[in-house]
């Protein structure tokens, strides 16, 4: 089954090997890592998507929190959720056939932002299947595809969810945070 | 750990180069010996040491240095302190790096690197280490500025020796050796220990394995390495007593539950007595104390005590469900749990009565084993290594540290020789490494100074770290070394005898003698051939005023028994054959 892992790790050289290490060392592929900066300075977010057995997720789970850099990771699973990709594409367009361009791109809520006279680029964010939509629709015109550029999944929980680990992390005092954190499992 | 602060700049902020801070960081950790080897990139360390209260023990092969360190470990429960340099300094540590981390043993290595400005540039010596050793490591830091050296420090002892522990890697440029900073030990203090978020014990989980074990008509407890790395020996053999439960011990368990005791049935798994693996496949429960259903002792994941319920105690939630799904997990430290669990065990007669049909079962199964085992035989004139291991134990009293090597020789003693007490048994369980045990004996001898120690080590594994004969004769060490010489690598001659249709290819080995090669190192040696020479021979080396070794030449094409095959169930073991040549007679006991 498909395992989205949401995870704050430390804004740290090496960090993303260590991470990245422990799915090589399982011969898990990742399909999908999105990283970058969180709300939390010094800290990163990361939405790492993989193929794993059902079994395999609490045990991916256990052993991301045993990386000394890794504060908090949340197996989104089935959990209600927002997911989102960007995809940025290149078509080869003249002004012959830019306007069929635009009006497939006006129905999948997509933007041009780049035009010239040979190609142009259209910038789509979008669940998963959305951007498949928008790349098959554009094969099946016989449009040019040029490049396709996807940043892979960003996923947050709905509603009034944060981590619990990381709100402890914001208190100065050091002691009670060790207990927080304790406490705080699932 | 005790802080020990003899040194005034662990209490007082100085500036120190960050060579000093290392020692000075180390001191404050309560560190007073290490085990290491200099070279150009960890000089200007080495050029330091001598104005601190540290021990360094110079070592042949930086191999040497991490199973020295790991011995010092398991013999002590302290952090084990390794020093290399850059480079080959680096990587010969690899093998010991890795045979802590399968072991979960607390060590700390430091090794130097090349100058921050050429790290990356295939400099003179350098190797990525902290690359090469991510995956056998609990974590690692590259320190480049003598500022981060004691945060990175002690945040490593901190590391190695919380949860579940393990081996940490601190690489030091040389420039930050050579930079100065203000050195403050108190500040250099890492946060609070964070526990795993997954380790929680829920009280009707409590409540449920409490009713298991209640209710169990047959169960079994399995003890790990956990016991003796939680310190929860008294715990577990409450709940063995209590609820009159067998216990069943894995190699790294071994010593965490004496061997005198009437509910301990010895060593379980591959070449564990049959009575215990039967009784495991038997068990209707299983009570799992830190140990991680290993395939050494699981035999196949498919037929492993399919009848039985399972309660994992474990600190290591990804140990949860890797290789035995189980119906109870209790994550956290084993002593802990333990005293969470032990409450609601009643020592009222139903468990008694409960059990000890079952121990009866049990008993009765060993029987018609036992008379068939080696030191129940007429002695034929032949040497048997059991014979060594059992007279070994017999004159000890069973009170040495014994550190094995691996292969025969490894599961003879752990058969053979009965452990009283937790910390005396050092060998390498996980990774199996062959030259672990005369490195490591040297680490167990150097931070038990008071405590008898043998090595018992196959001919071949010896010949992997002889080198460190050498180490013991510089630092002087009484340590006792028994080499159990079959003339081949017995274990891989063995598989090759049952599964490769006896062709000993590559096993048979020419050795030097070890006699002679202990005289050139200035230590003395016997060898022995005969079963009547043992015990005298023994008594020797225990006297000598000095380390001593002794060469057993054994029969050559002895096998390990019983020994369940790779890929078969618990048990389809091969039993020890019904008749022996090796005749000897009981009054030899």
């Amino acid at each position: 089954m498909l395992h989205t892992f949401v995870s704050y790790v430390e804004d740290k050289p090496g960090v993303l090997t260590r991470v990245a290490s422990l799915f090589r060392r399982l011969n898990i592929n990742i399909i999908s890592l999105t990283v970058g900066r969180s709300e939390r300075s010094g800290l990163s977010r990361l939405t790492l998507v993989c193929e794993a057995s059902a079994e395999a997720g609490n045990r991916i789970r256990a052993s991301l929190y045993k990386l000394d850099n890794v504060l908090d990771v949340d197996d989104i699973a089935g959990a209600p959720s927002v997911t989102r990709e960007l995809a940025l594409i290149k078509v080869s367009a003249t002004r012959h056939t830019r306007s069929a361009i635009f009006e497939l791109a006006e129905v999948f809520r997509a933007r041009i932002v780049d035009l010239t006279a040979e190609s142009l680029m259209i910038e789509m964010t979008g669940v998963e299947s959305k951007i498949e939509g928008l790349i098959q629709v554009l094969i099946e015109s016989e449009h040019d595809i040029l490049e396709i550029c996807r940043s892979g999944k960003m996923t947050m929980r709905r509603g009034h969810h944060t981590s619990r680990v990381l709100k402890a992390l914001g208190s100065d005092d050091t002691e009670q945070d060790s207990e927080q954190l304790t406490a705080d499992s699932e | 750990m005790d802080t020990h602060t003899n040194s005034s700049s662990a209490t007082t902020p100085t500036m120190l180069t960050g060579s000093e801070i290392i020692w000075a960081t180390l001191v404050g950790e309560g560190v007073v010996e290490v085990f290491g080897y200099p070279g150009g990139a960890i000089l200007p360390a080495y050029d330091a040491l001598r104005k601190f209260p540290i021990r360094h023990i110079l070592v042949r092969h930086e191999q040497g240095a991490a199973h020295m360190a790991d011995g010092y470990a398991r013999a002590s429960g302290k952090v084990g302190v390794a020093i290399a340099t850059s480079g080959p300094g680096a990587t010969n540590l690899v093998t010991g790096i890795a045979t802590a981390m399968l072991d979960s043993i607390p060590m700390v290595c430091i090794t130097g690197n090349v100058s921050s400005k050429v790290l990356g540039t295939d400099a003179f010596q350098e190797v990525d280490i902290t690359g090469v050793t991510l995956p056998i490591t609990k974590h690692s830091f590259l320190v480049t500025r003598p500022e981060e050296i004691a945060p990175a420090l002690r945040h490593a002892f901190q590391i190695a020796q919380s949860g579940r522990p393990g081996p940490v890697l601190v690489d030091i440029t040389k420039d930050a050796q050579q930079a100065t900073a203000l050195f403050d030990f108190e500040a250099a203090k890492p946060k609070p220990y964070r526990p795993h978020p997954m380790l929680k014990v829920e009280t009707n989980e409590l409540a449920k394995a409490a009713e298991l074990i209640r209710n169990a008509k047959k169960p079994v407890i399995l003890a790990g390495h956990g016991i003796q790395q939680s310190g929860a020996m008294e715990q577990v053999r409450a709940l063995s007593e209590r609820a009159q439960i067998p216990v069943a011990m894995t190699l790294l368990g071994i010593g965490g539950f004496p061997a005198s005791h009437p509910l301990n049935m010895g060593m379980m798994g591959m070449h564990g007595e049959s009575w215990v693996n039967d009784a495991i496949q038997n068990a209707d429960l299983l009570i799992a104390c830190g140990m991680r259903f290993d395939d050494r002792v699981i035999g196949t994941p498919g037929t492993y005590a399919v009848k039985a319920k399972k309660i994992h105690i474990d600190i290591d939630p990804a140990e949860i469900n890797k290789n035995i799904k189980v119906d109870i997990a209790l994550l956290g430290d084993l002593k802990d749990v333990l005293e969470q669990l032990l409450p609601r065990i009643s020592s009222g007669k139903a468990g008694q009565h409960n059990g000890s049909s079952w121990i009866k079962a049990i008993e009765a199964s060993k029987g018609a084993v036992s008379v068939r085992d080696i030191k129940n035989i007429p002695d034929s004139g032949h040497l048997y290594a059991a014979h060594v291991m059992h007279d070994l134990w017999r004159m000890t009293g069973g009170n040495a540290i014994v550190a094995t090597d691996v292969g025969q020789h490894q599961m003879w003693e752990a058969q053979y020789f009965h452990h009283e007490h937790p910390r005396s048994l050092v060998t390498s369980g996980g990774l199996g490494t062959m030259g672990f045990a005369l490195p490591a004996a040297i680490g167990a001898k150097v931070a038990c100074p008071d405590k008898e120690v043998w090595v018992i080590a196959g001919d071949g594994g010896f010949q992997m770290t002889a080198a460190e004969l050498a180490t013991i004769k510089q630092e002087n060490l009484k340590i006792n070394i028994a080499i159990i010489n079959n003339g081949y690598l017995g274990m891989v001659r063995q598989w090759q005898e049952f599964f490769y249709d006896r062709n000993y290819e590559s096993t048979p080995l020419v050795s030097p003698d070890f006699v002679k090669l202990a005289d050139a190192h200035g230590i003395a040696g016997l060898a022995v051939t005969t079963r009547g020479e043992v015990e005298a021979a023994v008594n020797q080396a225990r006297k000598h005023d000095g380390p001593f070794l002794l060469n057993f030449f054994v029969e050559q094409e002895d096998s390990v028994y019983p020994m369940i095959p790779a890929g078969k169930a618990l048990h389809e073991m091969i039993r020890r054959p019904g008749h022996n040549p090796l005749v000897e007679t009981p009054e030899d006991l």
